[in-house]
């Protein structure tokens, strides 16, 4: 059995050996502990959880996120989503292939307790950088606070960010990784006793009598605030071709959790579908975790990330295809390769320009919604609400961490704590935060080849500046002051200290150092890969900022130094005429991108809109063309909607064959939503209690619980 | 207004209009369905269960009902509309003397109206419905004619029928007044055009006291709201729908079924009745249903519950549906008050509607409008709502 665990990584420490024991269809296999059974079941190589009762497709893992079912395996004789239920030591694990059984039960184990209702100042949902840092403010203002999320961890999407993060660093830490942001804000929380934090909770609906049904690791609650705050975050978005529900085509994110978080090499060729920060991350992320990025497509003729991300990208050696689009994702089972084709004018596939290229994966990362239903839902039913971070307005988390103070702030006052208003500059920095990335400008290459100094290849308006701050000379500035402007160095009093190099996201900064030889510079180069993959004395391939090839160089020294946090510093040696243009090293090979002699065509009509329920594009257009205009009555002839997700993501795939058929969107009715959000055992809302023993009293019981472990 | 002279004009195209609508046209009438929401069913339609039955206890409903048997079980093979009926029949379980008796009272009425329903002891219940609690169960009636089917699908087989033999549509559209000339039915005004008519056909559930009163008249509809909700599908473990008649604090009663696509759906009688229209979630019905339904049949602990909404059902002031002529206007006929059974009384009904417009009753027909008549005397409620 092949093992797919990282063993090694620049940035994680890698978790101890796999020790718990379970089955998948009677084979014994190995989990670490903790590990979610969609982990464990990625680790050892399987990636197909069952097939789908309608027409028996292949289904596996989608968002990784428990807001879809299309991992649902049995375990223990159960259906469950893989992706949020841990591996528990001898559980045996079998495919979902159609429906489920409903296993029968002992009548006489059954007894119930009362659901217990809670009442709180403020309910915060979602312990992302938006939840977290709104939880802080709220906190410090003495309000009562129980904060809702659905993993076993704090810190939302922060935890699978491994790159440094862009912004400032007063205002968002930047510079320094997610993840140890989340950290950070989750130990700052923690000190506070006014705030319950319940980790492995999902909130489930908003009540018209203004309470909202929460479920504590299994176990129901109805909780009455007097203020709701929804920091839910984002879900993916995604994208309806041939091949669209193969095993293998999954969301960015779930990729990152796979990767990141649970330490999993869930493939080893790649391609990713979106050239937005989360595809790019996404990249560079499968790069670290020695996963070969076979090309990375996006149908605008730029890519709408970072320029920085993209460019480290293509200095990486990863093929950039814009003004490009996915065709097919090819294989039965599985993806077994995946068919690109370039875009005309009109957005149309150019004939001739189809490439198929072989990969087991491929990532969906075509932007992101905010998961604003309980929000809408409070609103409505007159629950005093406020939603921060991506749940009010896709953003990056630097900006999710400036609302949720600014939310944090407005609720305190809100429940009559005297907390002044809100500083005005925080408005200025949330929007800055907000900002798209702007007008690229020529790089300015210094024209002197004498002394030390850095060379910024950062030439797009983004809302970062560390750089300006970590300079201990204070010779690095941003004109103006503008932390949208690009660096400048402007004083001749370089110390060489390479904190520039080590501090930029982007990893955008090199030093140039013309002291040691005459006619040849060293250039340092930050490098986020294991430092014993590259020796002193070894010749590099190295790139411009775009990625043009500029020649092989030797190494002359490796470090990983404390400030620059797991980044490694490379010096070469590279003449003159190079230097200053050099801004990375190539880390994968040109032939991993290359596309397969014959393109694939895939003949399948599965361009599939709703996952759950498998309504393709062309069941859809069908009705639309016959005159349906509601989506509710759509969802009744097609079952579109209908499914385990609660409609989550076909909706707007559905909106755009609406647009794409030519029907104004004025046109068309939207799908009346219905609680609950997600799908929960009868038995949680009984309040059923099984077993030997008295019934016990859950609310105290999780009360103690929260002062004891939590605070 | 269009220069169309309709035959008849249906509003509401739900549970009842739909198949009214459908009937009319089959007899030749030139008809136009108009329905206030964006699509058809869109009202009380599909917060219907399914649930089909004819074992009532008062003999209109029983005879309408075995009409909507009759069209339902034969749908499928005579339109090839799947409409996923299931003949699983119906289980009323007894786990008390005084269930036991009502049910064995109400056996003798329902054998007289020639329905297929027989007691069945606890064993042969057990058998028919496995997973039902054993301690404490006495038997219970088994209906096995009885059957489910959705009404979602239902409601849309009949509208592609309803089209294909010409009737119009319009949705998104109000009634706003039923115009009458000289005592007798001209048209329809609402908030976006008119349409002349002689014959007005009132289908509008829950909302059909205000189209009765855009027509100068009054019904004595008014609705209360029942939550309902539907788990996972898994794969087939229960046949019949399982009724409860047990009282609890909060609800008279519950009922579930499983529905041929694997899921279970469910709902329960609030008590006291939460009158008015209010169609939003509350935090109240899920553990009490909940609890019930686990209390009864265990396993269902295990079953994951998908979604829930909330219903109208329009009720009457005796428990019994309003249908006939108008006797204050003449060419305007009720079909209203179906009480929550109007998904099951509708093809019943709907084909009755057809046949009092064209003034070609059946022999039978009349005792059933005697008892559903309009302008009857409001007194009595049914023994099994």
């Amino acid at each position: 059995m092949s093992d797919y665990r990282i063993k090694e990584h620049p940035i994680l420490a890698v978790p101890p050996d796999p020790t718990v024991g379970f089955t998948w269809q009677g084979k014994a296999l190995q989990a670490r502990e903790g590990e979610t059974i969609a982990s464990a079941l990625f680790a050892n190589g399987i990636r197909v959880f069952g097939h789908h009762p309608k027409d028996g497709a292949p289904q596996g893992i989608f968002c990784a996120n428990g807001q879809c079912a299309q991992c649902a395996v049995i375990a223990d004789g159960l259906s469950v989503k893989s992706c949020m239920v841990p591996v528990r030591e001898g559980m045996a694990v079998l495919p979902l292939d159609g429906k489920p059984q409903l296993p029968d039960v002992d009548e006489g184990d059954v007894r119930f307790r009362d659901i217990e209702l809670l009442e709180v100042e403020c309910l915060v949902l979602g312990g992302g950088p938006a939840g977290l840092s709104a939880a802080i403010e709220l906190a410090k203002a003495g309000v009562g606070v129980i904060l809702v999320d659905d993993k076993a961890s704090l810190g939302g999407k922060l935890v699978l960010q491994t790159h440094k993060f862009f912004g400032s660093i007063e205002a968002c830490h930047a510079g320094t990784r997610g993840m140890d942001i989340g950290a950070k804000l989750e130990k700052e929380l923690r000190a506070y006793e006014n705030v319950r934090i319940w980790n492995n909770s999902n909130a489930l609906a908003v009540f018209s009598d203004r309470k909202v049904g929460v479920l504590r690791d299994g176990h129901y609650f109805l909780v009455a605030p007097q203020v709701l705050l929804v920091a839910t975050g984002a879900r993916e978005k995604s994208l309806v071709f041939k091949g669209n529900t193969l095993p293998g085509v999954y969301g960015a994110g779930a990729f990152q959790t796979l990767v990141n978080r649970d330490m999993v090499r869930p493939t080893e060729r790649l391609f990713i579908i979106g050239g937005g920060n989360v595809g790019l991350i996404a990249a560079y992320h499968a790069l670290q975790a020695g996963i070969e990025v076979v090309g990375l497509c996006e149908a605008l003729p730029e890519c709408g990330g970072y320029k920085v991300h993209k460019d480290k990208l293509a200095r990486m050696g990863v093929p950039i295809y814009t003004s490009h689009t996915v065709l097919s994702a090819n294989g039965a089972e599985e993806v077994e390769s995946v068919t690109v084709a370039q875009l005309d004018s009109a957005w149309r596939p150019v004939a001739g320009s189809e490439r198929t290229f072989k990969c087991d994966t491929v990532l969906v990362a075509v932007g992101l919604e905010s998961v604003n239903e309980f929000y809408l839902k409070a609103k409505e039913f007159g629950l005093p609400v406020f939603a921060a971070g991506d749940a009010e307005e896709i953003a990056e988390a630097s900006a999710a961490m400036f609302t949720g103070k600014i939310r944090g702030l407005e609720i305190a006052k809100s429940l009559g704590r005297d907390v002044g208003e809100v500083p005005p500059e925080w408005h200025r920095t949330a929007a800055v935060l907000k900002s798209r990335p702007g007008a690229t400008i020529t790089e300015e290459i210094p024209e002197e080849d004498q002394g030390v100094f850095p060379v910024f290849h950062c030439s797009q308006e983004i809302p970062c500046n560390p750089c300006t701050s970590i300079c201990p000379q204070g010779s690095i500035q941003i004109e103006g002051g503008d932390i949208l402007g690009v660096p400048t160095f402007n004083e001749q009093d370089c110390i060489a200290c390479e904190q520039c190099v080590a501090v930029c996201p982007g990893l955008a900064v090199t030093l140039v150092d013309y002291r040691k030889q005459v006619g040849e510079a060293l250039v340092s180069i930050p490098y986020e890969f294991p430092i014993n993959t590259l020796e002193v004395g070894q010749s590099v391939t190295v790139l411009d900022t775009l990625g043009q090839v500029l020649g092989n160089v030797p190494v002359v020294k490796t470090r990983a130094p404390k400030f620059a946090d797991h980044a490694v510093l490379v010096k070469v040696r590279a003449p003159l005429s190079i230097a200053k243009q050099i801004a990375g090293i190539r880390v994968q090979q040109p032939w991993v991108g290359e596309a397969m002699p014959e393109t694939v065509k895939r003949l399948d009509d599965d361009e599939i809109v709703c996952r759950c329920e498998r309504v393709s594009a062309g069941e859809i257009r069908a009705r639309i063309r016959a005159g349906v205009r509601d989506l509710n009555e759509l969802k009744g002839a097609t079952r579109a909607g209908m499914g385990a997700c609660g409609g989550k993501t076909c909706p707007s795939l559905i909106a755009r064959l609406f647009r794409e058929e030519g029907v104004p969107p004025g046109e068309v009715t939207d799908l009346t939503r219905r609680p609950i959000f997600m799908e929960v055992p009868m038995g949680a809302f009984a309040g059923l209690v099984t077993g030997e023993g008295p019934v016990p009293d859950v609310a105290k019981a999780h009360a103690v619980h929260a002062f004891q472990g939590g605070l | 207004m269009t220069s169309i002279v309709y035959d008849a004009i249906v509003i509401g195209a739900g549970s009842i209009g739909m198949p009214s609508a459908m009937y009319l046209a089959e007899r030749g009438l030139k008809v136009l369905c108009l329905d206030q929401f964006a699509s058809s069913g869109q009202g009380s339609n599909k917060c219907a269960l399914g649930g089909i039955r004819a074992t009532h206890s008062a003999p209109a409903k029983i005879k309408l009902c075995l009409d909507s048997l009759d069209v339902f079980s034969t749908w499928e093979e005579t339109y090839g509309y799947n409409i996923e009926w299931y003949k699983g029949g119906y289980a009323f379980v007894a786990y008390r003397p005084e269930e036991e008796k009502l049910l064995k009272d109400l056996l003798v009425i329902q054998k007289r109206a020639g329905l297929n329903i027989d007691w069945l002891n606890k064993d042969d219940l057990l058998k028919a419905s496995p997973g039902l609690r054993e301690e404490g169960l006495l038997g219970g009636t088994l209906s096995p004619e009885d059957g489910s089917a959705s009404p979602m699908r239902s409601n849309l087989a009949f509208k592609a029928r309803a089209a294909e033999l010409g009737v119009d549509f319009r949705f998104n559209e109000r009634v706003t007044n039923i115009m009458r000339r000289k005592g007798k039915v001209v048209g329809v005004r609402t908030d976006k055009g008119g349409f002349a008519t002689g014959c007005v056909v009132n289908a509008a559930g829950p909302w059909a006291r205000a189209v009765a009163q855009a027509g100068g008249l009054d019904a004595p509809v008014a609705p209360d709201c029942h939550e309902g909700g539907i788990t996972e599908p898994v794969a087939p473990f229960l046949d019949p729908m399982v009724v409860d008649i047990r009282p609890a604090p909060g609800s008279a009663n519950f009922y579930f079924y499983q529905h041929r696509p694997g899921q279970v759906i469910f709902c329960y009688t609030p008590n006291p009745a939460i009158v008015g229209s209010d169609r939003r979630e509350t935090s109240a019905y899920l553990p009490m249903i909940a609890r019930r339904m686990v209390d009864l049949m265990p396993k269902l602990g295990n079953l994951k519950i998908r979604r829930t909404w909330r219903g109208l059902y329009p009720m009457t002031p005796d428990g019994s549906p309003i249908i006939g002529r108008s006797r204050e206007l003449e060419g305007y006929v009720d079909a209203i008050g179906m009480c929550g059974q109007g998904y099951m009384l509708g093809p019943g009904v709907g084909a009755l509607v057809a046949r009092i417009v064209t003034n070609e009753l059946r022999p039978g027909d009349a005792a059933i409008l005697g008892e559903l008549s309009p302008s009857r005397v409001f007194g009595g409620v049914e023994a099994l709502k």
